[in-house]
């Protein structure tokens, strides 16, 4: 449910809530999935993947599973042959990376459940599933390494014995002067904030079909990234580039979890050279769960300095990052983009963020929607509720303190970061509009008469998106081993239709939607004449793919920059046909026409004809209608809102209920106002997800307990409320479109809120602080230890402190409790 | 998610399906709704050589009321079940079943059969103080409600044996409260309390009959809260005195959702309420 939808824009699709062109397939069942295809000569296979966390592989004994009849192969890590690993892409300049070797079969160790060890090969899906069990491998188990802290202690059991040590690496940022800026507070809070391990857990499990034909390999995969996966691909095999097309068909979801190379890629494309047949590869959704790659799990410890009057000094977070067991395309970097902004949207003259990333024998963490970014505003959002009960100050007010002002943008943060436009009063005043904070409070306090528990949480956040610009990103910036532009190719056909080619791949972002209402209205034509292709290597120009909230702050700009070679042609060709100047052609209903004569003009069709059937076009211009355009934008763009979150908590048994949740985004301006509802819903739900439901947990023997959905309790429809949702347009001044990136928005900002509004809930019942995921029996637990009564879980007081900062020097761990005492 | 492979029989008749049991021998299953046993196939936890499936089988579905009682068959689906009001707690509580598509596709029968302490009409058939016809090679036998449940998983059909038709008392005069505390609305019962009670006429508790789901590996009643409130004032103080009851005699497993001491404060959280509402 949207509050307000601004009124249609006159005579431009931009602006409209069109209805997505992509819907009519995919919800009448006509998508067409990577699952869906069929190929003569088609072969299945099944992975046969580790039951041990950790264990040295014996033996495999594949002859019993070779006997079954209708099995065509099956290959251990012997038999691949391959020219290189899975690769990792992140080399910071200055800091050593632990990378082991990851083989898309293990050699001789495995280091997780589910593992992949083998691979069997057949006529059909049945018969390789029942050979993998025949697949004899016997292990031999080694200690098993979990918790992350403790993985880090002198002694622990090592994950990777060659590097001696469980750590992967460190990495820091900061900006300002840290020391001072803890100097001048007069009040230090500190508090440990864990943010889970979680799952993508997309609709449609990966899948990949490999077709090796006359040393040209065809590879379709469920993917966000066809083109890194070609790129890779060629490494991997040794085999040159061109030789291998992948086509990412309709992808059902991603979250990130399809932002990878996986082991199955290059194994289906060995499966398919081995028996010289296509070959299909189906994750199960309990593979989803053990092998697709996770996100989130750190654990930090955030100190806040802050001045009496609530100014904000410093901000200090040190995270301990659990990676897992293998160094994935991105893994060690995911922690880092939470770095740089951690800040958040507050003017703070100090910033410092230490990541550790540990090993673990886990699956690897990567990018899971938002990225780095949801962990590090939970930190600053839930720090700045708790410092704002410590200094007794509303929690509003202390925000609104701290924001850096409309008038400061672009504003550069202690880090050097710049963002480019913001206007924080006015998402928060906004919000207010919707969210009568004074009318609650009063509503609260009589609600709490009753034994009702409300709360309200809020989460003011900005984040940074649109991830390029390459000189930022790259190998001497940031450490991403490539660039991050994007590329289109706009072609107007005859007949005036046009087809736009994006190196973006989308998997429900809207993109052929959203793209065809802006080059329709650069051409004046309707979007249904606009035909959006991505997702294949060989038909359009080299791309980067959809990740990052980047489709159309990159994507559609690199588009509108070839959309607008193509309509500086138009106007040289109307200009001529009409004879008149270039610079005086301009596009007035639907006709590129001469300013101040719109009667004197063409259509789109009318010059595309001239283009075509080139008898009279201007002197040494090349006939045709397509330009392509690479762009790599000179900054991020930064998203920003207001959210607030109100809960009803049950007391008595811990259950959390949200009442109500409004949400405030600014995306800059708004191509398609439903589409950015739908990825705010889908952020919020996903965030509502961690909050309050879903959690990857092993057990002490590393074994996965939450692999099924059952366990795993990712929420329905049924579980979420509706959400109310808004909009303030700020424009980028990154961007020529003044578009910022929203798919992860929701994500990134709701979860402290959700926190926060328990917090608040609680309160009267001596509980301050939560750490997610806020299940009931922890909500109940933390009720009964704050009561005086039992509980199971440890004392809250340990997740930090508040101290006086002078009395204590300014550092160390705090008390025991969290101190509501005196300021110094 | 591919389940070992079985044969599959859809026999249209009571005694082809006998015959098809005694064929299939120990590794023979029954297939009602599906909802339980298939997902179990999916992953592998299950694996019976043959399914037989009672859906063409005349005669095992629908739902009559005779007398005071309610005659279910056994392939009568949860849906049907949560719309004959007439069925009070039994209705309510399979309106909270799942999903829709696993309402329209379990039945209460499999549900039973099947004996999985989490799910929602166990307890209910237990307090309802209902009963069974199970058939078997030697013709039918009733079963009372208490003596159904043997263990986790286990019931008392045999194997060779249908369980055919549930029969359910109408509790006319009996309010009635259901809880059930799950995390997500799809999810089985962490802990649910179905309570009936029936006042009399000054107003105090004539009757009361409290089943608890998934507290141990059968379904439970609450016998201790049912004796200490029986006889006594419907009032909050009695009420909450004697649900303060609901965990005794119980064994809830733990899981990493809950630990047994929660589930036995939810247990009495969840009877008070359902003992207010019953006695409202």
């Amino acid at each position: 449910m949207s509050i307000a939808e601004p009124p249609p824009v006159q005579n431009g699709h931009v602006g409209r809530s069109m209805k997505r062109k992509e819907d009519p397939r995919l919800i009448t069942g006509r998508g067409a999935y990577t699952d869906d295809l069929v190929l003569p000569g088609l072969l299945h296979a099944a992975i046969v993947r580790s039951p041990e966390a950790h264990a040295k592989i014996v033996s495999i004994d594949t002859e019993a599973a070779k006997a079954i009849p209708g099995v065509q192969a099956v290959l251990t890590a012997a038999d691949l042959g391959l020219a290189a690993g899975l690769p990792m892409a992140w080399v910071p300049p200055g800091v050593t990376v632990n990378t082991p070797e990851h083989y898309p079969l293990a050699k001789d160790t495995v280091k997780h459940v589910g593992d992949a060890v083998a691979v069997v090969v057949g006529d059909d899906r049945y018969a390789v599933v029942d050979a993998a069990e025949h697949v004899l491998v016997e292990y031999e188990p080694l200690p098993v390494v979990i918790d992350p802290e403790k993985a880090l202690e002198e002694g622990s059991a090592l994950v990777h014995e060659e590097f001696g040590t469980n750590k992967v690496h460190e990495w820091s940022l900061g900006g300002g002067d840290l020391e001072a800026g803890f100097a001048e507070a007069d009040l230090i809070v500190e508090r440990r904030v864990e943010n889970h391990r979680i799952s993508g857990a997309p609709i449609e499990p990966r899948a990949v079909v490999a077709d090796y034909k006359s040393g040209n390999l065809q590879i379709w995969s469920s993917t966000q990234v066809p083109h890194f996966l070609r790129l890779f691909l060629a490494i991997m095999l040794g085999q040159s580039e061109e030789k291998i097309r992948v086509i990412a068909p309709d992808v059902g979801g991603g979250f990130g979890a399809k932002l990878q190379i996986y082991a199955e890629e290059p194994l289906m494309a060995v499966c398919s050279k081995v028996t010289g047949r296509p070959v299909k590869w189906v994750e199960t959704r309990s593979e989803h769960m053990q092998v697709s790659h996770h996100g989130r799990d750190q654990v930090a410890t955030v100190r806040l300095g802050v001045k009496r009057d609530g100014s904000i000094t410093a901000i200090h977070s040190k995270i301990i990052a659990d990676l897992g067991a293998y160094m994935f395309l991105l893994t060690p970097s995911i922690p880092s983009l939470g770095a740089f902004v951690m800040s958040g949207c507050y003017k703070i003259p100090a910033v410092q963020t230490d990541i550790t990333g540990v090993f673990t024998n886990k699956c690897a963490t990567d990018a899971i929607r938002g990225a780095g970014r949801p962990e590090a505003t939970h930190m600053i959002e839930t720090i700045m509720d708790q410092a704002a009960d410590e200094l007794g100050m509303d929690r509003l007010e202390l925000r609104r303190k701290n924001f850096i002002p409309k008038e400061d943008f672009p504003a550069t943060t202690a880090l050097g970061i710049v963002y480019d436009s913001g206007d924080y009063h006015g998402s928060l005043d906004k919000l207010l509009e919707h969210f009568d904070y004074e009318a609650f409070k009063r509503e609260q306090a009589e609600a709490l008469e009753k034994g009702k528990h409300l709360g309200v949480g809020f989460s003011t956040y900005t984040e940074i998106c649109g991830l390029a610009p390459s000189r930022v990103t790259g190998p001497s910036g940031f450490g991403l081993q490539t660039g991050l532009w994007e590329s289109s190719m706009v072609r107007v056909h005859i007949t005036g239709a046009v087809t736009i080619y994006t190196g973006a791949s989308p998997h429900g972002q809207g993109v052929e939607s959203s793209f065809a209402q802006i080059a329709a209205d650069r051409f004046g034509i309707e979007p249904e004449q606009v035909e959006v292709i991505h997702g294949d290597t060989q038909t359009g120009p080299q791309g980067l793919g959809t990740y990052g909230s980047r489709s159309l702050s990159v994507g559609g700009e690199a588009m509108v920059r070839a959309v607008d070679k193509v309509t500086s042609k138009i106007k040289k060709i109307v200009a001529h046909q009409l004879e008149a100047a270039p610079e005086d052609i301009e596009l007035q209903d639907g006709r590129f026409a001469v300013k101040g004569s719109p009667d004197k003009g063409m259509t789109l069709a009318e010059a595309s004809g001239e283009a075509y059937i080139p008898e009279n076009l201007p002197e040494g211009m090349e006939p045709g209608l397509e330009e392509s355009a690479f762009y790599d934008p000179a900054n991020f763009v930064f998203p920003f809102g207001a959210h607030a979150c109100i809960v009803e908590v049950d007391a008595e048994t811990g259950k959390v209920d949200i009442v109500r949740y409004v949400a405030v985004d600014d995306c800059g301006p708004a191509i398609n106002p439903m589409i950015i509802d739908g990825q705010v819903h889908g952020g919020i739900a996903q965030a509502i997800g961690q909050a309050l439901y879903e959690r990857i947990h092993y057990d002490e023997q590393g074994q996965l307990v939450t692999g099924t959905f059952v366990d795993y309790a990712l929420p329905s429809a049924a579980d979420v409320p509706s959400f109310e949702t808004d909009r303030t347009e700020t424009p980028s001044t990154t961007t020529s479109m003044g578009v910022k990136g929203v798919g992860e928005a929701g994500t990134i900002a709701a979860s402290p809120a959700i926190l926060n509004a328990v917090v608040d809930a609680l309160r009267p019942l001596g509980v301050t602080y939560l750490q997610m995921p806020l299940s009931p029996m922890r909500v109940w637990e933390e009720i009964q230890k704050a009561q005086g009564g039992g509980g199971a879980s440890d004392d809250p007081g340990k997740q930090g402190g508040t101290y006086d900062a002078h009395g204590q020097g300014g550092g160390g761990s705090g008390p025991a409790r969290p101190n509501q005492g005196e300021l110094a | 998610m591919i389940p070992i492979e079985f044969d599959y029989k859809a026999p249209t008749t009571l005694e082809e399906a006998f015959e098809a049991l005694r064929e299939g021998g120990e590794d023979a299953k029954i297939l009602a709704g599906g909802h339980s046993l298939v997902p179990l196939m999916k992953l592998r936890l299950a694996a019976p050589t043959v399914l037989i499936d009672l859906r063409k089988v005349a005669g095992l579905d629908g739902i009559q009321r005779e007398n005071g009682t309610f005659r279910i068959g056994a392939m009568t689906k949860h849906y049907a079940v949560s719309q004959e009001t007439g069925l009070g707690l039994a209705a309510l509580a399979s309106s909270t079943i799942a999903d829709p598509q696993v309402r329209y596709r379990g039945t209460l029968g499999g549900s039973l059969a099947h004996g999985d302490p989490a799910s929602d009409m166990l307890a209910i058939f237990l307090a309802m103080e209902g009963s069974v016809s199970i058939m078997g090679a030697n013709g039918v036998r009733e079963v009372a409600a208490s003596d159904f449940f043997e263990d986790y998983l286990t019931t008392a059909v045999a194997e060779g044996e249908i369980l055919t038709e549930i029969r359910l008392p109408a509790m006319d005069g009996y309010g009635f409260g259901y809880e059930k505390f799950n995390r997500r609305q799809e999810d089985w019962a962490m802990v649910a309390v179905g309570s009936l009670v029936k006042k009399a006429a000054d107003g105090s508790c004539e009757d009361v009959r409290v089943g608890l789901t998934h507290m141990a590996g059968t379904p439970l009643r609450a016998t201790a809260v049912e004796e200490a409130l029986r006889g006594k004032p419907l009032d909050a103080a009695s009420i909450a005195a004697a649900a303060e009851l609901a965990a005794e005699g119980t064994n809830p497993p733990a899981d990493l959702n809950a630990s047994a001491e929660y589930k036995k404060h939810l247990a009495r959280v969840l009877c008070r309420r359902t003992l207010e509402q019953a006695a409202a």
